[in-house]
């Protein structure tokens, strides 16, 4: 049986689905057919539970500073299994509503797998049959990514995680190490650092979080090490020998210096590889390259007809990039005017862990090398009152400006909720607003925002609480 | 109600294209899918196919129309049993609004995927019409002021038509603003500093800039940044040129003193006569192309330079360029020089032969698209005949703007000036 479309999408993920139903408020038929559960990984297996695991972490983190607030409790524990339940619960809840915002749309959900077959044409395998057809105008290939395995690098899902294994562990192990420092491995590190667990985070480059800006780094880094977390950086991991339940790790330190670390379990984050075998790529005008499909700013590939969007076709490996991606395919698919390819500089980024980490735009180290001449701007947790009140007194807002066109370059933000804040300069990125727009807008006091404002005032001399 | 056809959009980024060519004339019949006008964009050209059945009843852009905004109405077509008269009334109208259009007899380009439930909000709004207030984003604001454009003369590609960077990135890119030659000074807004770079550390003496000097920062500034530059090199033997300058002014009665420079200038306004083409500038979305040989002379004056108009030079003789040279020459360096005298010109020489230069690349002087770098006359050995010999060398270096003169029009013009350079007898031909 063969269905025809107008567009079909490969892939249920946040690239997939927002397309899909994009597409279909466009008046296009759609189709979307998805070989695991909708959502994808990050509604199941990333963004949403980790986010349910790391709020039960900072729930625990708060019990143990109670006093602070003149309360006080005995015997403080946590029931394991009930946290884990309750982040598979979450997942579960919104993975159900992505089904039911795709029928509200009317768009044709199909569980299986499939493969380019042809022109404008899929060739799906699902649990009942192995040979169904969908023709489709347009195909969207939106299936995602998983983890990088390096050579010797290897998870064995027992001992050796994945970021698959590490949201659903039987126990909390008594030691961990995470290998890469990128979003993944810190969240799950500041995750397993509050409910008890000694952790390691061995990063290869000479600072966590690499592709913050440099000095949000060194700020994130001293206040993990403060909740007793082991960051070692410019370090590599030489080889992993998992015995019966635990796993030595011999890993190269800066300078040269070689240590054997033995610990319970460890968690691979070492990167993304994009999920482009079995699509039925080969033979066709679309390129894989570094294990992700290449596509022009308007999500082409090579082969006419088909599009690639989110994390299959590369960094930033991000959810919302994905969907906005998705948005821009089929929008110019429809032939809707006024499009512009992304801005990777309108894209922020935020990590989960405590504290929290938030940036959009150009690092200061970036925009020196573009060769703008520069002002930045920083503001202190410590002088705002919101974040004393709230016992947050630990981060910083940093902003940077071109000083020819007062055009906010970027934001960077370590702190209390700085993930909710950050949208604000986002928008004034897409806004295009300059110093002086931002100075003029008014910011609710008291309220953690007033830092975004502080930090634009400082960029310029002005800053009144600092 | 005739069906409106609209100009349609190529490409997502497309706001205007020029309608090169009508396929069908008014009172044809026209069937879904034919091929009813030619679009051109600067990228390419394609048909537009008909949606709807009916008769071409009224062209309301003619053919060869340049700068059609995008969903601008092009034409009219009556519906079966349709009256010609109904034509007259719907042309009057102003264009519907766009969001009532949807779906309805657009025409639509051959690759075009248009899609007839598509909601209104999904199409952004056509350019900015009626009404004073610019749509721009603050951004945009500023930077079409330190610029110097007008942000009338532009069209927005954000939502709403709104102005945004890339507009007047694109609109800088393209050569607009700076029109206004005049002084236009960097940091117009006191809160945005110009971009000034931090002293350096020890000892220094600081020497503000005069205005010849902020212009010159600025200008060249300007032309290394946004003039793609390319260079020709030639070698030009001039012993018979040097004869020649030689018997001239050792005549009894001669009233001038030709230098070599001199004859430079009489070869470029001959190597330019010959190749129009490359006498010319470049404006945006044109060509300047100048009717007089002007020839701008680099002068160097205390504390900078400036480049005074040989006007008319392939219209004169050796001796009166000659002697009009060592006049503006003089006025430059007692900066007496009119505006007029140092305005204008359409390729520039900058010679530094008499400091011992072999060989030296000049930065274009804008709006021109060529400056030519002399260097100096030497003895140097050159292979004649397989046999080496010695001769008069002096190296010339042309810097080209490609955006006008390509490399083989500019090697056509270096060519002109070596034979003119190495043969100069031949201009009595």
């Amino acid at each position: 049986m063969a269905e025809t479309a107008d567009v079909a999408v490969v892939g249920g993920g946040p690239g997939g689905y927002v397309a899909a139903i994009r597409a279909a408020q466009l008046g296009l038929k759609t189709v979307l057919v998805e070989r695991e559960h909708l959502g994808g990984i990050c509604l199941n297996w990333g963004c949403i539970p980790t986010k349910a695991l790391l709020r039960s972490g900072e729930v625990f983190d708060l019990m143990h500073h109670l006093g602070e607030f003149g309360f006080a409790a005995d015997n403080l524990r946590y029931d394991f299994k009930a946290v884990i339940k309750r982040s598979r619960r979450v997942a579960d809840q919104l993975s159900r509503g992505v089904a039911h915002l795709l029928k509200k749309n009317k768009v044709q959900v199909i569980d299986g797998e499939a493969r380019l077959a042809g022109k404008h044409r899929l060739a799906v395998k699902t649990k009942k049959s192995d040979g169904e057809t969908v023709e489709a105008k347009h195909i969207i290939l939106a299936t995602g990514a998983r983890a990088r395995q390096l050579p010797g690098l290897e998870a064995d899902g027992k001992l050796v995680w994945t970021y698959k294994e590490a949201m659903v562990p039987q126990a909390i192990p008594k030691s961990l190490l995470v290998v890469g420092s990128g979003a993944i491995g810190i969240e799950f590190a500041s995750f397993y650092r509050s409910m008890g667990a000694e952790v390691t985070v061995i990063e290869v480059v000479d600072r966590i979080l690499p592709v913050e800006d440099a000095e949000i780094s060194a700020f994130a880094q001293k206040q993990l090490e403060k909740r007793g977390m082991r960051l070692e950086t410019g370090a590599t991991v030489k080889k992993l020998e998992p015995g019966r339940d635990a796993v030595k790790v011999s890993v190269e330190l800066q300078g040269g210096k070689a240590e054997t670390i033995t610990v319970d379990r460890v968690i691979l984050a070492v990167g993304i590889v994009g999920n482009t075998e079995h699509l039925g790529l080969e033979g066709t005008g679309v390129e894989v390259e570094r294990g992700h499909i290449k596509v022009d700013p308007y999500l082409r590939t090579g082969e006419p007809g088909v599009y690639a969007i989110g994390d299959v076709v590369g960094a930033p490996w991000l959810a919302h990039k994905a969907s906005h991606e998705g948005v821009l395919c089929v929008e110019q698919i429809a032939g809707v005017e006024g499009l512009h390819p992304m801005d990777i500089t309108k894209i922020p980024g935020c990590t989960y862990c405590t504290p929290q980490v938030a940036s959009v735009g150009l690092t200061e180290a970036a925009a020196k090398e573009a060769g703008y001449d520069i002002k930045v701007g920083r503001f202190p947790f410590i002088g705002n009152g919101k974040a004393i009140a709230l016992g947050e007194p630990d981060g910083m807002v940093k902003t940077v400006f071109d000083a020819a066109t007062g055009e906010l370059l970027g934001a960077h933000m370590v702190g209390a909720e700085v993930t909710e804040l950050i949208q604000g300069y986002v928008l004034a990125r897409q806004l295009e607003a300059t110093e002086l727009d931002l100075m003029h807008t008014i910011f609710p006091h008291p309220t953690l925002s007033e830092m975004m404002h502080e930090s634009v005032l400082d960029a310029y001399g002005r800053a009144i609480h600092f | 109600m005739p069906i409106e056809i609209l100009m349609p959009a190529l490409s997502p980024t497309m706001t205007e294209g020029t309608l090169a060519s009508w396929q069908k004339n008014e009172g044809d019949k026209v069937e879904p899918g034919d091929v009813i006008a030619e679009i051109e964009t600067d990228k390419a050209t394609m048909e537009v196919e008909a949606v709807d059945e009916g008769v071409l009843g009224k062209i309301l852009v003619p053919a060869g129309s340049e700068h059609v905004a995008v969903n601008t109405r092009i034409a009219l077509l009556l519906a079966e049993g349709e009256d010609a008269s109904a034509l007259d009334e719907a042309a009057a109208q102003p264009s519907t609004p766009l969001a009532e259009r949807q779906g309805n007899g657009a025409a639509q380009p051959t690759q075009a995927r248009q899609t007839e439930a598509e909601p209104a909000e999904a199409k952004s709004e056509a350019p900015q019409d009626g009404g004073d207030r610019i749509i721009a984003s603050p951004l945009a604001r500023r930077m079409a002021k330190q610029a110097g454009l007008d942000l009338k003369a532009l069209r927005g590609s954000g939502p709403h038509g709104r102005i945004i960077k890339v507009d007047i990135e694109a609109a800088l890119a393209a050569g607009k603003g700076r029109a206004a030659a005049g002084e236009t000074p960097a940091a117009a807004e006191p809160p945005a500093p110009s971009p000034a770079t931090a002293p350096p550390a020890g000892g220094f003496e600081e020497i503000p800039l005069n205005n010849m000097r902020k212009t010159i920062a600025r200008r060249l500034t300007e032309a290394k940044r946004d003039i793609p530059h390319f260079y020709l090199e030639v070698d030009v033997e001039i012993d018979a040129l040097l004869r020649i300058r030689a018997d001239l002014n050792a005549r009894v009665g001669a009233d001038y003193k030709l230098s070599v420079n001199d004859f430079v200038i009489k070869a470029c306004a001959v190597a330019l006569k010959r190749v129009p083409n490359a006498n010319a500038s470049f404006g945006g979305d044109k060509i300047y192309k100048y009717q007089d040989v002007d020839i701008s002379v680099a002068v160097a004056i205390d504390g900078g330079l400036i480049t005074p108009v040989l006007r008319h030079a392939d219209q004169k003789g050796l001796a009166t360029i000659s002697n009009e040279m060592k006049a503006l020459a003089a006025r430059a360096r007692d900066g007496k020089l009119q505006p007029e005298e140092y305005q204008g010109g359409g390729f520039t020489i900058s010679n530094l032969g008499m400091y011992g230069i072999k060989a030296f690349q000049a930065v274009i002087n804008p709006p021109q698209a060529c400056i030519l770098a002399v260097g100096a006359g030497e003895e140097r050995p050159v292979v004649k005949d397989g046999a080496l010999a010695v001769a008069n060398v002096v190296t010339l270096n042309l810097s080209v703007d490609h955006r006008v003169v390509d490399g083989a029009l500019g090697a056509e013009v270096l060519g002109q000036i070596k034979s003119v350079l190495e043969d100069p007898m031949a201009l009595l031909l």
